[in-house]
Formats: structure tokens, C-alpha cells, sequence
């Protein structure tokens, strides 16, 4: 985000306390690039700022277009890479293979070796994502963390554990709500959550 | 989905190597179906050492949670679906 | 139903501490944090050194892992990549450890906080 330089910037917690090894680390590895010319600033900041722009609201509206477009849903399941490009987000390299949750089925991501994550579309994975608890008991006991999550299964339904483990990035596709057919896509997009999307809640 | 002559039944070798690796100590010498076939990629293993490494296939293998748990897990037809390199696979009948 | 039992752990083909899948493990505690400029520089950079060829997610995973089990444990997420992300420069030989060292000392004399030794937000 732009930034004015015309007066001082407020007390900002993550920046004013005393300097780690980590942030020492970091500023020296990137004025060591920009001296040597393997980086501009200018192409750091433009790699911050988009990061920023993926969030959670990108695949909630991949999501609600695949809810609304019976055509586009099964091009999101055949190439989820190419579906979103379709939509005009900018996903890099991400190989993406969308999952969906049924009435009988419901999906869930983990990756146990790290902590491999479709950060191109949603944006950067929350802590609890990479902790030891999630990555060692979800493909277990995923219906256990589901729970801690507050989500439990119907009778009947299976769970699909998805271990990210190589090259493809996964996405949940949670079931659309009842009682949501005189919505536009907007108004359902607005419903999909970071976590419907991970698969630890159903939306 | 099979090409005719090829298994749909898969085992993950039971390989124990040190190093960078990336298939889970949980699913070795499991058995599974393979869900799909994806493209070849660079071997990790050789990558993640800076060496030359050719591309090798990538299959999705679906294991039921019986299959890698025993059968007196809870939810024993609950399923994990994983990418496995081929060369960690042999067809599950291999001696 | 065949069931090959892996090999007896030895320490040098036992499991891999990274290779968390169904080991033993509390409750998902539903920790998540706003991330500093710094976490988001980190970021940056190993995104764009390897987009500029100087190194592979794998050889930055491999980093990770070589660190063991104590520095998941008491290290935070983007304190661990930009170790990783050291490593694997220094590997590349894109940057020497003395420079490192150089810049750090220099980086020092310029104040005490983030803000104050970049210049800027």
C-alpha cells in the first residue's frame, strides 16, 4: 500500500520494537540483492502488494461462479488452474485441482510434509494451518479436527482427506447453502469462507 | 480411468530414505487406487540438492482410511488422496 | 490385506521429524496473525529469488527441514524462511556469509527498530 512520506507514521508494534535476527536478516539479504542488481525495489514492493490482493475473497468468488455456472463448475473440476484464469486472476505457476463437497461428501486439505497451500488464489495460509496439531491429526482424524472447528458430519457422509504432498495446490468447493437459489453470485460469494475452502467448516 | 496393461492398484514402496523426500512415512507399503494421473514433474528429491533432475510422473492415489490405519479405525471407508512420484509406486500384486 | 511394515527406525532411515502425518498431536489451537513487513519481505524474496532461478521450493524446504524439529518448535514461520532463505542464497552464490555479516553490522548503526534502521514504513 502507498505510503506518505510527509509526516511520521504512528507507533506501529511489528516495527518499533527492538530489531530481531530475523528482521536484521531480512533487510540485509534485500539491500545485498538490490547492491548487486538481482532485485529492484520496485519489484519488491510489487510482490508485496500482490500478495495482499490474494485473499480469500478470490476463490470465494471462484467458488460462487461454480455454484451459478453449471459449465464453469465443471471446467473448476476438470483444470482448476485454468477456471480461475478464466476469471482473470493472476495465479502464477499454482496448479490447482478443486474439490467438491456433496450432500454425502465433504473434503478436507493438509499438507503433513509443510505447509503447501493455494497462496496464489487465496492469499497466505493461517498459522493454525501449519501447526504440528493440524498437519499430523488431520489425516487421521479429520472428523476429530473437524470438530475443534465446530463442524460436524451428517450421518452417512464421507470424508476425503487431501495430502498436498507435490506439485498441486487443492480448494475446497463447499456445498451451496439452502435456500440460497434467488441469490446473485456477489451475495454467495459473500458466504464462502477461508476455512469452507481449506474444509475444516462446510462454508 | 486405466490405459489398457497398466495397474489402477498401487503400492507405496517402503522406502525409508533420509533426506528430502516427499512421500509421507505414513503410506508406505499402503495400497491404493490411483484417482488420476497428473503431468510429469522434476524429481524434489535431486531439486531440493540443487542437481539436474528429470521430470518423473505424478499420480494421485486414493487410500482408504482402513487401508493406512488398520481396520479398526472409526471411519474405515473415509479416504486420503495423496500425490505420489511413480517411481515410489509398484502395482499392488508385486511380490 | 498386505501390509509391508517399514523398516526398523535407524537414525539414519527413520521418518523425518517434517514427516508429521499421524503422529501424535494436541488439539488445532486456531492460531493465525496479521503478518508483519518483514514476514511479507521474506515472502517476497524467496518468491522472486526463485522466479530469478537462484534457487527451487525444494531446495527451500530441504533448508527448512535440515534446521530439525527444535527450530519448528521455537522458531516462527517467516523466522525459519529467511534462514532458509540465507541458506539457500549463500548456496547459490548470490551472497557470502561475510557480506551478510558486513550488512547486518552496518543495518545495526543505523538505529534500534525496524522502522527506524529502513527509513521508511
Amino acid at each position: 500500500m502507498p505510503h506518505d512520506h510527509t509526516h511520521p507514521h504512528p507507533l506501529r508494534p511489528d516495527q518499533d520494537g527492538p530489531l530481531t535476527e530475523a528482521q536484521l536478516t531480512e533487510i540485509a539479504l534485500r539491500e545485498l540483492l538490490i547492491e548487486k542488481g538481482v532485485l529492484t525495489p520496485a519489484q519488491i514492493t510489487a510482490q508485496v502488494t500482490a500478495m495482499d490482493a490474494r485473499s480469500p475473497a478470490n476463490g470465494a468468488a471462484v467458488v460462487a461462479r461454480a455454484w451459478t455456472d453449471p459449465a464453469f463448475r465443471e471446467r473448476l473440476l476438470t483444470n482448476g488452474s485454468a477456471a480461475c484464469r478464466e476469471m482473470g486472476y493472476d495465479i502464477g505457476t499454482l496448479n490447482l485441482i478443486a474439490v467438491e463437497n456433496t450432500a454425502v461428501t465433504h473434503n478436507v486439505i493438509v499438507c503433513t510434509l509443510c505447509s503447501c497451500y493455494p497462496r496464489n488464489l487465496l492469499g497466505l495460509p493461517p498459522d493454525w494451518y501449519k501447526s504440528r496439531a493440524y498437519r499430523s491429526r488431520t489425516v487421521r482424524d479429520p472428523r476429530g479436527v473437524l470438530a475443534e472447528f465446530g463442524t460436524t458430519l451428517r450421518e452417512g457422509m464421507t470424508v476425503r482427506v487431501h495430502d498436498s504432498t507435490a506439485d498441486m495446490r487443492y480448494i475446497v468447493v463447499p456445498e451451496r447453502p439452502a435456500g440460497t437459489e434467488g441469490l446473485d453470485a456477489e451475495a454467495l460469494a459473500a458466504m464462502v469462507t477461508r476455512d469452507g475452502m481449506i474444509g475444516v467448516t462446510r462454508l | 480411468m486405466t490405459e489398457a496393461g497398466l495397474p489402477t492398484r498401487v503400492r507405496v514402496k517402503a522406502w525409508a530414505l533420509p533426506g528430502h523426500i516427499r512421500t509421507p512415512g505414513y503410506l508406505r507399503g499402503k495400497t491404493g487406487e490411483i484417482e488420476r494421473r497428473l503431468p510429469a514433474f522434476p524429481n524434489p528429491e535431486l531439486l531440493a540438492y540443487r542437481l539436474p533432475a528429470p521430470e518423473v510422473p505424478l499420480l494421485r492415489v486414493r487410500f482408504t482410511m482402513a487401508e493406512i490405519w488398520g481396520p479398526d479405525t472409526p471411519h474405515p471407508d473415509d479416504t486420503l488422496d495423496a500425490e505420489i512420484y511413480a517411481h515410489w509406486l509398484e502395482p499392488a500384486d508385486a511380490p | 490385506m498386505h501390509d509391508t511394515p517399514p523398516p526398523p527406525d535407524t537414525p539414519l532411515t527413520a521418518r523425518g521429524w517434517f514427516d508429521m502425518g499421524g503422529t501424535e498431536a494436541g488439539p488445532v489451537l486456531p492460531d493465525e496473525h496479521d503478518f508483519a513487513l518483514w514476514e511479507k519481505r521474506v515472502d517476497a524474496l524467496v518468491i522472486l529469488c526463485q522466479a530469478e532461478g537462484l534457487f527451487t521450493v525444494d531446495g527451500l524446504r530441504r533448508a527448512l527441514e535440515d534446521m530439525g524439529p527444535q527450530a519448528f518448535e521455537t522458531m516462527t514461520y517467516y523466522e525459519r524462511w529467511v534462514a532458509s532463505l540465507r541458506r539457500n542464497l549463500v548456496e547459490s552464490g548470490a551472497v557470502t556469509p561475510t557480506e551478510i555479516a558486513a550488512k547486518i553490522d552496518e543495518i545495526r548503526a543505523r538505529g534500534l527498530s525496524y522502522g527506524e534502521v529502513t527509513g521508511h514504513d
